[in-house]
């Protein structure tokens, strides 16, 4: 089709003066765009295949690469943005559906940047984390109406919990969606860590089944990899209802990504698609999803939590509270700016409502209806930093899930680009080439350092609040103020404004 | 003593442990200087085919059958640091050490006519550079049994 | 435990340094004929070519002897073995005891019965001597042309060393190639091309039956009636094991001093390593001498050990060599041409570099190779013959330029780099 402009979206820039020719960028991009040219006895590139994921950059060992976006400019236009030109031109082209990966990128509102924290001073004085002790751990699950104790001294029926180190855990990303390579290294992190991460639909790889005691398994639409051993081989049992990045729709893995070990694992033949429906079959009310509930319950002899992740959207206090009603024991919300490998782009950037007031909504219902002791809080959607953390658990969550923070201290440089399956830093891809880019030792050491960091800082703001335990501020909201807010957020949120 | 080990598990391929072989035998000690100015072999063996690939360097054999074959006495083994050394005065480039590794491991300097490639470990450094500057850990330099 | 040995250069030096591996305190003896500090004797033909030095000669460092307790006795020959007394007698009359001997005494040149061949300027081309006084002979004399009689290792050495001095070089060669013993007719052909276009004149298939002349050669007749004007002579037609010492003893003689695989003889006590000695060829799998450097070595270490008290034993013995002329270099091991059945040779295209390479096979296993030109990472060839092991398997790899580790599966190839 003669209309379909040639026009890269990045331009690479090679300093000609530092370049050796060393051809790391060749061996480097999956995308073959670094090429050695014998006839100009140069390197060269072919700009229009870069997704700019900074392989290359990264790893020239003399700088000699810059990827800068193309500087040619539409004619200005507010309403009709070159994104939105370039969209309708490829669908021109293809008549197919644009397709994204990761979370949504667009300039919406994130409530999470308008929200402050609080500090003391001079009276209740803040507290200096590295002189005194600083309480970090969380436990998730339903808390009983009253406590008994037995004659050991230990407390007597306590439903399962989820012991966590730092009130942080792996968001769902299955193997298939993800590589075995980055499997294991959330899971390591999280074991050495003392923190949880979640298998998504994807099942247990043989070779995580070392890591049990830190694991999530998920139970979603398509029921890939569940079986008896699998649901016993976690810690808890999370059923997926929805995803932040694609509320309301399935998911769908190519069978070019369903090798050997991904078909094993998911119960299903090589090569063919792995397709999770938009609903689960049995689930078409709340006694529905209680069923489920029960059932996974009776499955782990009720020695198991069980979680229900739900996308945020209009109604998600109310469903939240049927949840509650149903038997979870946690509630995991998922924000429209959750990532995701693959999802159709009107949908997640379009579909959906922010993390922040939906988990201000819960809570608040939670509490009025007296159901907030018997589930614990999980919000997701877009944790990118500790004080967005600490800002979760003064809104009223119990927790958070992280997931492309976690890819990114794995060497993700969110191109998007995900559903190709030919990530670069060997974390979105099956191909064995790619894959092996990535060693579990050193990604697990990556993660854990960010968690790391993630908790001193958590303790230096809790400090600062005259805090010792995050304990203390969980649904505190006092703690918050907004700025640039409506009235509307503010009551919303539950917060005031700053200066009030 | 120690040695460098490759995990072919985790080799990208990228073949930056050549470069950093090249800039740390170079006199420059500068990557780009190294390469543009400089003509130096690298003293490390890259192996790489479809999917799989590994670096290799010279064992420093226990029982190292190129200081048995060298006819001039240019490669010897240093008992103490268990390092095969190599003295290019020496070798009048006979090449006989080339026959005698089985690991493949010393080549012909590409830019001398009568001297040898071959991994000397970065002595003076704290660690070989290949390993340091392996971006994927698939090289080690540790004791093995 | 006084330990002798009679020899030194690689067998006797791998022997000093095998018994002080094992034992730091017992005296060890060196006698040899020759008065230097042990020098390298394929250096040779690079000392007459002036592209090393005296000092550049020496095979180990100048204070080697004392830093391995070792008493010499250079410069004097051994003229009797009493292996009963265990008592050598030397030519200067002093008697030497022994607990433990190795002969290591190397080889001798061949030089067949050709009339006039003990003319003064003729010469045989092994020993630093020969050099010495071959390079006198173009220093001072008037040598323009010089006959090389065989175009083996000793004498392609010779002649490249004396045409970069400026002699013309004829060699005459009774066989049909340059090289017979370690090269197959094309590896043979390309090297004789590269040695001509060096200036370097052939007459093969064709032998000296006259030096011709007073007390010096000036002209050689050949068989075929050819008659070649000359300054100088070299015979280079081969090496035999100098087992003169020995042959009044017990000691057992095939072509060498026959050797068990702990380089023991019949004798107990009495040892052989290097070319003097049989040992057991690996790719042959029978008795052979195999009379080259390396394996002089190995066998003068293993002995050494094993004179000490170790029970070491050496079964790696074949021949192989790299040696290069004007720059083209080549490897070359074990059976090259092989005669009779059950063999499978593998050959390269010649390529426009003279690339070449070859490679032969017995039940699965490689039993020889060529690698000519491009001859990096040879010694994998080298390892596999050593380790017997099975390449049927990649026997389609083994030819490839990049032939390498990874034509293994990743189980065997962790297994042979210990990775």
């Amino acid at each position: 089709m003669g209309l379909d402009y040639n026009i890269p979206e990045f331009i690479i820039e090679r300093d000609q003066d530092r370049c050796i020719d060393c051809q790391v960028c060749q061996h480097q991009c999956a995308n073959q765009v670094h090429a050695y040219d014998q006839d100009l006895e140069k390197m060269v590139a072919q700009d229009i295949d870069c997704v700019n994921c900074h392989r290359c950059v990264t790893l020239c060992p003399t700088n000699a690469l810059i990827i800068r976006e193309n500087p040619s400019e539409y004619k200005k236009n507010k309403n009709w943005t070159g994104n939105m030109i370039e969209n309708i031109q490829k669908q021109a082209a293809t008549g197919g559906i644009l397709l994204t990966g990761m979370g949504n990128p667009t300039a919406k509102k994130i409530y999470w940047d308008h929200i402050l924290l609080n500090a003391s001073q001079v009276t209740n004085p803040s507290i200096d984390p590295l002189r005194e002790p600083m309480e970090l751990k969380t436990f998730l699950g339903r808390k009983p109406d009253q406590i008994e104790f037995d004659d050991n001294g230990e407390l007597k029926d306590l439903p399962p919990q989820l012991e966590l180190d730092i009130p942080i855990m792996f968001g769902a990303m299955s193997f298939g969606s993800i590589s075995i390579n980055a499997c294991k290294s959330l899971a390591k992190a999280a074991s050495d860590l003392g923190l949880m991460y979640n298998t998504g639909e994807g099942g247990l790889h043989q070779d995580l089944y070392q890591y049990g005691q830190r694991t999530i398994v998920q139970v979603a639409s398509g029921r890939f990899g569940v079986h008896n051993e699998y649901l016993n081989a976690g810690a808890a049992v999370e059923i997926k209802v929805g995803q932040g990045a694609k509320p309301g729709i399935g998911g769908h893995l190519p069978g070019e990504k369903v090798g050997a070990e991904v078909s094993k694992t998911r119960m299903i033949p090589k090569g063919s698609d792995a397709l999770s429906p938009a609903p689960h079959h049995d689930i078409y009310s709340i006694e529905d999803l209680r069923q489920l509930i029960y059932a996974l319950k009776e499955a782990t002899d009720y020695k198991k939590p069980v979680s229900v992740k739900i996308a945020a959207v209009h109604n998600v206090a109310a469903i939240a509270s049927g949840i509650a009603s149903a038997g979870a024991d946690i509630i995991a919300i998922d924000g429209y700016r959750g990532g995701t490998g693959a999802a159709p782009t009107m949908i997640r950037d379009n579909v959906g409502i922010p993390v922040e007031l939906a988990l201000a909504a819960v809570d608040d219902r939670l509490r009025q209806e007296g159901l907030r002791k018997n589930v614990s809080l999980v919000v997701s959607g877009s944790i990118r930093n500790s004080a967005d953390i600490v800002k979760a658990v003064a809104l009223g969550a119990d927790a958070v899930y992280i997931a492309s923070a976690a890819l990114i201290s794995l060497g993700c440089h969110m191109c998007q680009k995900c559903y190709t399956g030919k990530c670069n830093w060997g974390i979105a891809t099956q191909r064995p080439e790619l894959v092996k880019r990535l060693n579990p030792e050193v990604g697990a050491q990556r993660v854990k350092n960010l968690i790391t960091g993630w908790s001193h800082e958590i303790k230096e703001i809790l400090g600062g609040m005259g805090i010792n335990a995050l304990e203390s501020l969980r649904g505190n909201r006092l703690m918050l103020r907004g700025i640039d807010l409506t009235e509307k957020e503010l009551e919303i949120l539950g917060i005031k404004h700053a200066g009030k | 003593m120690k040695r460098v080990y490759a995990r072919e598990e985790y080799c990208l391929g990228c073949k930056l442990c050549e470069v950093y072989c090249v800039t740390s035998h170079s006199k420059s000690k500068d990557i780009v200087k190294a390469h543009k100015l400089e003509e130096i072999t690298p003293r490390i063996i890259i192996e790489s085919k479809d999917n799989i690939s590994f670096a290799l360097q010279c064992r420093h054999c226990e029982a190292a059958d190129c200081t048995k074959a060298c006819i001039t006495g240019a490669i010897q083994k240093d008992e103490e640091t268990g390092i095969v050394n190599y003295d290019a005065v020496r070798c009048v480039g006979c090449w006989t050490c080339i026959m005698a590794c089985s690991y493949g491991v010393i080549r012909r300097d590409e830019y001398g006519d009568k001297v040898i490639s071959k991994c000397d470990l970065c002595i003076t450094e704290e660690e070989p550079a290949c390993v340091t500057n392996c971006p994927n850990s698939a090289l080690e330099f540790e004791e093995r049994e | 435990m006084d330990y002798v040995i009679i020899g030194n250069s690689a067998a006797g030096i791998g022997a000093i340094e095998g018994i002080r591996k094992v034992d730091q305190e017992g005296k060890i003896t060196v006698i040899s004929d020759e008065e230097y500090h042990t020098y390298s004797r394929p250096l040779i033909s690079y000392y007459l070519a002036e592209q090393v030095s005296a000092e550049q000669m020496k095979y180990r460092g100048a204070d080697f002897y004392q830093e391995y307790g070792v008493e010499t006795r250079l410069g004097d020959r051994v003229v009797k073995v009493d292996q009963d007394d265990k008592l050598l007698a030397l030519e200067s009359g002093e008697e030497i005891n022994f607990n433990k001997l190795l002969v290591a005494t190397g080889g001798t040149p061949f030089i067949p019965p050709i009339t006039g061949a003990n003319k003064d300027n003729i010469y045989t081309f092994i020993k630093l001597d020969d050099s010495k006084a071959i390079a006198q002979e173009v220093e001072e004399g008037d040598i323009k042309e010089v006959v090389i009689l065989g175009a083996g290792l000793i004498g392609l050495k010779a002649a490249e060393a004396l045409v970069k001095l400026g002699v013309k070089v004829t060699v005459v060669e009774l066989a049909d190639r340059v090289l017979s013993a370690i090269l197959d007719q094309d590896a043979a052909e390309i090297v004789q091309q590269n040695l001509e276009a060096k200036g370097i004149e052939f007459v093969l298939e064709d032998t000296i039956e006259e030096f011709s002349g007073t007390d010096r050669a000036t002209a050689v007749k050949l068989k075929s009636g050819q008659q070649l004007k000359t300054d100088l002579a070299i015979i280079a037609v081969g090496v035999r094991p100098n087992t003169e010492l020995v042959q009044d003893t017990e000691v057992e003689l095939n072509r060498g001093v026959i050797v068990d695989d702990q380089l023991e003889t019949n004798i107990s006590g009495i040892y052989a390593a290097g070319d003097v000695s049989e040992g057991y060829d690996l790719v042959r799998g029978s008795a052979a001498v195999i009379p080259i450097w390396p394996n002089a070595y190995r066998q003068g270490l293993v002995a050494g050990q094993n004179m000490a008290g170790a029970s070491e034993s050496y079964n790696e013995g074949f021949v192989r060599n790299s040696i290069g002329f004007f720059g083209l270099p080549m490897i070359t091991a074990g059976i090259i041409n092989p005669e009779g059945d059950g063999y499978e040779v593998l050959s390269s295209k010649l390529l426009e570099n003279n690339s070449y390479r070859k490679v032969v096979l017995q039940e699965g296993k490689i039993v020889g190779f060529i690698y000519l030109t491009d001859i990096d990472r040879a010694g994998i060839l080298t390892g596999l013959i050593k380790e017997e092991q099975d390449v049927s398997q990649i026997k389609e790899e083994l030819l490839a330029d990049d032939f390498g580790y990874l034509s293994f599966s990743e189980e065997e190839r962790r297994k042979l780099l210990w990775l």
